[in-house]
C-alpha cells in the first residue's frame, strides 16, 4: 500500500481519540469565508480529516439539510473555481487533510484530469465521488491517484461481498461505509446491525473504515468507536451552521468537541 | 446493433451492454447498484421466459388496447399539400399515451422480483397515471413524485392518479418540475430499494433502464413497421416523434434503426428562446454530461450544474435525454430538431381542427415539425408521426396560454 496522508491521519486519530472524527462541511455555505474558518476550528477540536462537499444542483444521495446548504451556496453564484481559489490560499497553513466530495457531473464537465490536478493544487488530500461506483470508477481512480490524491469509495449495506473486495482495492484513503440504505440526514439511533456490518467489513479489508449517514450524536460516536476507524458527521454539522448565524464556527467547534469528548 | 423483441427474447446473454457508444453507464450511489444488477438479471430471465412475453402481450392487447391504429390523416395531408401523413395512434391506448406500454412491462418485472411497491416520477402526469394504472391492475402500492409546478398545470392527471389509489407526492425543491421529481424518486429508492421497484418513465437513468424502457416501448415501432407495409406496401420515408426523455421516440425508432431508407427525426422543445434556461432541447443545444445516472447530452452550466429548462409542455420540460438518443445523434442515424412553444401550440390546434384529434402538447411538437416537413416533400412520400398522447390533460393549460 502506498503512502497516504489521509490514511495516516485517520490511524493516528483513532489511536488518540478512539475514533477519527470527520466532519462534513458544504463549500460556500453560508459563504466561502466561513468555510475557510471552519477548517482550522475543526482541526483544533480534534477532527482527523474534513469532508468538503462541492455544492451540486441535484444531489440524489442527500437529505433536505445538505440539499438546502447546496442550494443556498449555489444561489449566491458559487463557482467551482472559486472553491479551488479559496482552498488554495489555505493549503500551506492548515494540516488537517481535506477530502473533496463532488458529483461526477461536476468533475466530468470540468474535465476529469483538470479537476483532479486543480484539487491537488488546492490542497485536497483525497476525493470522494458518490455517484461514481465501479466499474465506471475503475479508470478514474487511477487518474485521481496519478494526481497524488487518495481515493475514497463507498460501501453500502446493500453491497455484495465480492464487490466490497473490489471497492476496497480501489480505495486508497479509506472506505466510506454507509450506516444505512438511504439519504444523508440525522437519525435518532444508529441501525441496530451497523456494528456487526462494520466488524465484518473490517475483517475483509486493510484500509480504514469510516462510517457515515445518520451519525449525529455523541452516543453514536461512542458506539462506532468500538468497531470503526472513523465517523463522518454531516447534516448535524450543517444544521448547527444554519442555526447559529452569529457564530457558526464557534457552534460547530463546540459540537465537534462534544462529539469527541464523549468518546475519549 | 439493435435487435427486435423476438430475437431479444431468444437471447441467452447473461448481461446487457451498459453503454451506447460512449453514452449511458451507471452513475449512481453505491446503494442502488445491487437493485440495478438484480433488475438486469430479472429482465434477462424474463426475456427468455415465454410466459413473460405472453403475459405482456395479453395485457397489451386486452387491457391497453393494442395494436394501436395506424391512421391516414387525410384532411391534414390535404391541408398541408405535400407528403402523406400517417398517425401512429398511441393516444388511443388505455390512459391516453404510450407510457402504459412501459409501466405494464416494468410492473410485471416488479412482480417477478417479489416487490410490493412501485414509485415513479412524472412530468405531464402521463407516466404517473400509467404507473397508478399498472399498480391498480396488479394490486401494488404506488407513490408518484411530481413537481409542484406540474401538479398545477396537470391537475386532471393528479386527480386520475389519486382516483386509482396512488399517492401523489408534491416536490417543492429546485424548479419544481420533472428533474426534481426524478431526484426525489431516486432518494426514495435509496431508502426503499429492498421492497420497492422504481419504474422510470423514460429511456433515461442508469443502465439497465434505458434498454428496458426502449424494449417495452419498441412495440410501437414494430407495429408501425408492419402496418405501414400492409397499408402502403413499403416502409415510411420519415418517422417523426417528440423527445423529452425520449421514450416514445426510442420506441418507434428502434425497430427502424437498420432500415437506412427510413429517416428518423426527433423533435425537442425549443421553448421560448435559444438561451440556456429558455428551452429543453438537450440534444440540439446541450453537451455531453452526467445526469440521473447516465452520460448523455444534458443542459448544464459550465460547472456541470443542471440548468433550468423551459417548455410549455410538462413532459418535455427536462434537462436531459436518454443516452441512446445521444448515440443516435452522434452516429448521424437520427436527426434532432426543435420546435418552440408557439409552434407547438399551432401544431396542437392544427391537428384538432383538421382531424378532430387533440394531441398532447408534447406530441404537438412532432405534429408541427412533421407538417413543416411534409409541405416540402412530394405527394408520394410517407411521413409517420408518433401520436404519443392525447391532449385532454392540456386543454386547461392551452386555454390559459392562448388566452381564450
Amino acid at each position: 500500500m502506498s503512502e497516504s496522508r489521509l490514511r495516516d491521519a485517520i490511524v493516528s486519530a483513532k489511536q488518540k481519540y478512539g475514533i477519527a472524527l470527520m466532519p462534513f462541511i458544504a463549500a460556500g455555505y453560508p459563504d466561502l469565508k466561513t468555510s475557510l474558518e471552519l477548517i482550522p476550528a475543526l482541526q483544533q477540536a480534534g477532527a482527523a480529516a474534513i469532508e468538503v462537499g462541492f455544492p451540486f444542483s441535484d444531489p440524489i444521495a442527500d437529505g433536505p439539510v445538505i440539499q438546502e446548504a447546496f442550494t443556498v451556496a449555489l444561489s449566491k453564484g458559487l463557482r467551482i473555481d472559486q472553491i479551488f481559489d479559496a482552498f488554495e490560499t489555505m493549503a500551506a497553513e492548515v494540516s488537517v487533510p481535506r477530502v473533496a466530495m463532488v458529483s461526477f457531473s461536476i468533475v466530468y464537465r470540468y474535465g476529469v484530469e483538470a479537476f483532479f490536478r486543480r484539487a491537488a493544487g488546492a490542497g485536497f488530500a483525497g476525493v470522494l465521488i458518490p455517484d461514481l461506483p465501479p466499474p465506471e470508477a475503475d479508470q478514474i481512480c487511477q487518474t485521481v491517484r496519478d494526481n497524488g490524491l487518495d481515493t475514497v469509495l463507498l460501501v453500502s449495506p446493500t453491497t455484495a461481498p465480492q464487490r466490497r473486495q473490489e471497492i476496497a482495492r480501489l480505495s486508497s484513503g479509506f472506505i466510506y461505509y454507509l450506516s444505512l440504505a438511504g439519504t444523508t440526514g440525522e437519525r435518532d439511533q444508529l441501525p441496530p446491525d451497523v456494528q456487526t456490518h462494520v466488524q465484518n467489513l473490517k475483517q475483509m479489508v486493510s484500509v480504514p473504515v469510516c462510517v457515515g449517514f445518520g451519525i449525529s450524536k455523541p452516543e453514536h460516536i461512542v458506539q462506532l468507536s468500538k468497531v470503526a476507524d472513523g465517523a463522518i458527521v454531516g447534516s448535524a454539522i450543517i444544521r448547527r451552521i444554519k442555526e447559529n448565524p452569529a457564530d457558526p464556527v464557534g457552534a460547530v467547534q463546540t459540537f465537534a468537541r462534544r462529539l469527541l469528548g464523549s468518546s475519549v | 446493433m439493435l435487435e427486435d423483441m423476438s430475437s431479444v427474447l431468444s437471447s441467452d446473454r447473461t448481461s446487457l451492454p451498459a453503454h451506447f457508444g460512449r453514452y449511458g453507464g451507471v452513475f449512481v450511489p453505491e446503494t442502488l447498484i445491487s437493485a440495478l444488477e438484480a433488475l438486469e438479471q430479472e429482465y434477462i430471465r424474463a426475456r427468455s421466459d415465454p410466459s413473460f412475453e405472453s403475459a405482456f402481450q395479453t395485457i397489451l392487447n386486452e387491457f391497453v388496447g393494442r395494436p394501436s391504429r395506424f391512421y391516414f390523416a387525410k384532411r391534414l395531408t390535404e391541408t398541408i399539400g405535400g407528403a402523406k401523413i400517417y398517425l401512429k395512434r398511441e393516444d388511443l391506448n388505455h390512459t391516453g399515451a404510450h407510457k402504459i406500454n412501459n409501466t405494464i412491462g416494468q410492473a410485471l418485472l416488479t412482480l417477478r422480483m417479489g416487490k410490493k411497491r412501485i414509485i415513479a416520477e412524472t412530468g405531464a402526469g402521463q407516466h404517473g397515471v400509467a404507473s397508478a394504472t399498472a399498480a391498480a391492475y396488479f394490486g401494488l402500492r404506488c407513490d408518484v413524485y411530481m413537481g409542484a409546478e406540474d401538479v398545477r398545470r396537470q391537475n386532471l392527471n393528479v386527480f386520475r392518479m389519486k382516483l386509482m389509489g396512488a399517492n401523489v407526492i408534491e416536490v417543492h425543491s429546485g424548479s419544481k418540475t420533472l428533474k426534481d421529481a426524478t431526484n426525489e424518486a431516486m432518494r426514495d429508492w435509496m431508502g426503499s430499494v429492498d421492497h420497492t421497484h422504481y419504474i422510470i418513465g423514460s429511456v433515461v437513468g442508469p443502465h439497465p433502464f434505458p434498454t428496458i424502457v426502449r424494449d417495452f416501448q419498441s412495440v410501437i415501432g414494430r407495429e408501425t413497421r408492419q402496418q405501414c407495409l400492409e397499408v402502403e406496401g413499403r416502409l415510411p420515408d420519415y418517422v417523426v416523434a417528440c423527445v423529452g426523455g425520449g421514450s416514445n421516440a426510442a420506441g418507434i425508432f428502434a425497430p427502424f434503426i437498420n432500415d437506412t431508407t427510413v429517416r428518423l427525426i426527433g423533435v425537442e422543445a425549443g421553448g421560448r428562446g435559444s438561451g440556456l434556461g429558455q428551452h429543453a432541447a438537450a440534444l440540439c443545444a446541450g453537451r455531453p454530461g452526467v445526469l440521473h445516472g447516465s452520460l448523455s447530452y444534458v443542459l448544464q452550466d459550465d460547472d456541470g450544474q443542471t440548468a433550468e429548462v423551459h417548455s410549455c409542455s410538462a413532459g418535455l420540460d427536462y434537462p436531459g435525454v436518454g443516452p441512446e438518443h445521444a448515440f443516435w445523434k452522434d452516429s448521424g442515424r437520427v436527426e434532432y430538431v426543435s420546435v418552440n412553444d408557439q409552434e407547438a401550440l399551432q401544431g396542437f390546434e392544427m391537428l384538432a381542427k383538421s382531424e378532430g384529434i387533440i394531441p398532447a402538447l408534447e406530441t404537438s411538437h412532432a405534429v408541427y415539425h412533421a407538417a413543416r416537413l411534409a409541405k416540402t416533400l412530394d405527394r408520394d412520400k410517407v411521413v409517420v408521426i408518433n401520436l404519443s398522447g392525447r391532449g385532454d390533460k392540456d386543454c386547461q393549460e392551452v386555454a390559459r396560454l392562448i388566452g381564450s
